[in-house]
């Protein structure tokens, strides 16, 4: 665990930088976190985003958010480009996605 | 007279025919059991076929056999559940009630969720090893094979068996190795996840004894379809993998009549009580094996640990006793690693696979997370002692629970 001070607030983070407690995240904290990852954040990416904290607790995969009717996979792809569920789970706040086998 | 009703002779409806009826007085309690198959099948037999080292009759036998007498067994499509009025309808009209339901109607690839999966090169050049047809028809194609790229691909998680898609690559290295053109064979493992598997420490192992093999990993590969005229597999992301013959883990989902009753998530998989196995919604309505959306491997071996905390429960129930039974989500899986070695991993929904020896602390005989002659001896003793006595439910010399002596941290 570390401490990370994300848009003036002193967050604790995990060693990928996913924080602690998602109740603390907001969106310019969100904001700050996607500029780290290179992403400039629109309207689109935050429905996105609220629809993942919406959905957090219930598990969420890919294939889950290519049918929320906001956009579908390839869609999610383009907005967070590389592992979208893991990076739009960073910016969210929310904790890394887990596969269970 | 009252009423218990399973859904599915597979692995875990059956074992929970044999302990119900064993622990129910029969002047009291009716059991039924449906399936539309006649046929059991040792799924996890499947994998050896392609490479020759069983056959079809090697992996099944009548379902029949393995159910008491004392059950009903009836073999037809079930059109629905109506958990409202505690009601199942089969396919034909006929109607069934019940007092208490387990669903445990598993999971099966559907092929059909990947656009050009199922087409023109299917079971031609493109392969799943999940079915008996799969299997066998991959069998022969290996036969003439003179070499090339060999695909191993997943196309989505969760799938049942999770450890099968790296026992088949390690599986044909050996094959290829032995009719000598291992030269001309590409081996990649192509996966929706960031290593060779989920957890860090097996992902570590596995990871390391691909790379010895010389079998490519090209991980967050997340399927969107198939090319049959290039012959190419394409990810959401416009990554491209070419292929000379693809074996892929198609979409998994659960059974097509858990949509119709409008009781499964968007896989068709029950939301249910990942300690209790009690379905999230219905109290009379438990769920067994790969058919639930449990955080844990969709395997034989969970749903065979999970059947001791359910038939608990069930006694509990009965009683109209809170459910004390808690599942941890333990599952155990023999990996064969190829040329007569295995591995073997043993965890829960809390604790990742460590290495160790199992069952037994400091004298094994099998060493977990290790690679040796002796866990591929497990593995091929375990299909005698799955057709002899986990079907029948009787005791095996391993613990339901997950045990943390013998694993190192």
């Amino acid at each position: 665990m570390a401490q990370k001070t994300i848009a003036g607030v002193n967050l604790e983070v995990t060693e990928d930088g996913y924080l602690e407690d998602s109740t603390q995240w907001n969106e310019e904290i969100a904001k700050e976190i996607a500029k780290e990852e290179g992403i400039e954040l629109t309207d689109k990416h935050f429905e996105v985003i609220n629809f993942i904290r919406e959905n957090a607790d219930a598990g969420l995969t890919i294939r889950k958010v290519g049918k929320s009717g906001i956009v579908d996979i390839k869609g999610f792809y383009e907005l967070f480009p590389g592992g979208p569920l893991k990076i739009a789970s960073k910016i969210a706040g929310i904790k890394k996605p887990t596969s269970c086998v | 007279m009252k009423k218990i009703l399973i859904l599915g002779a597979g692995t875990g409806g059956t074992i929970m025919a044999n302990k119900l009826r064993k622990a129910l007085d029969r002047e009291e309690w009716d059991i039924t059991i449906v399936d539309k198959q006649q046929t059991h099948y040792y799924q996890p037999g499947f994998l050896f076929i392609p490479f020759g080292i069983y056959n079809k009759q090697d992996v099944i036998k009548p379902k029949a056999n393995f159910i008491p007498s004392g059950v009903n067994i009836i073999f037809n499509d079930v059109d629905k559940i109506v958990p409202e009025e505690n009601k199942v309808l089969l396919t034909g009209g006929k109607v069934l009630a019940y007092d208490y339901l387990i669903v445990a109607t598993g999971t099966r690839p559907f092929p059909d969720e990947t656009p050009g999966l199922k087409d023109e090169l299917w079971y031609k050049e493109i392969f799943d090893f999940y079915t008996i047809e799969g299997a066998v028809a991959l069998k022969e194609f290996f036969e003439t094979w003179q070499g090339g790229r060999l695909v191993m691909n997943i196309a989505e998680m969760p799938y049942k068996c999770p450890v099968a898609p790296l026992e088949f690559v390690f599986l044909a290295d050996e094959y290829f190795t032995k009719i000598g053109i291992r030269d001309k064979v590409d081996i990649s493992y192509v996966t929706p996840l960031p290593g060779a598997f989920t957890k860090p420490r097996a992902t570590k192992m596995l990871g390391a004894l691909l790379e010895e093999k010389n079998i490519e990993v090209i991980p967050d590969f997340y399927l969107e379809s198939v090319d049959n005229k290039e012959k190419k597999i394409k990810s959401y992301d416009g990554k491209e993998i070419p292929f000379d013959v693809l074996t892929i883990v198609p979409v998994n989902k659960g059974d097509e009549m858990i949509e119709r009753s409008g009781m499964g998530d968007d896989l068709n998989f029950i939301p249910t009580d990942k300690y209790t196995l009690q379905s999230e919604k219905h109290e009379n309505i438990f769920v067994l094996g790969d058919a639930s959306n449990i955080p844990t491997s969709k395997a034989g071996s969970v749903a065979h640990f999970a059947s001791d905390v359910l038939f608990d429960n069930i006694m509990c129930a009965i009683k109209g006793r809170r459910l004390r039974a808690k599942f941890d989500g333990h599952a155990n899986c023999y990996i064969e690693t190829g040329f007569g070695k295995g591995s073997l991993i043993d965890f829960n929904y809390e604790t990742e696979p460590l290495p160790g020896t199992y069952p037994l602390p400091g004298i094994g005989p099998f060493g977990l997370l290790q690679n040796t002659k002796m866990n591929h001896y497990g593995k091929v003793v375990f299909r005698w002692m799955y057709w002899h006595m986990l079907l029948k439910g009787k005791e095996l010399p391993i613990e339901s629970e997950m045990t943390m002596a013998g694993k190192k941290k």
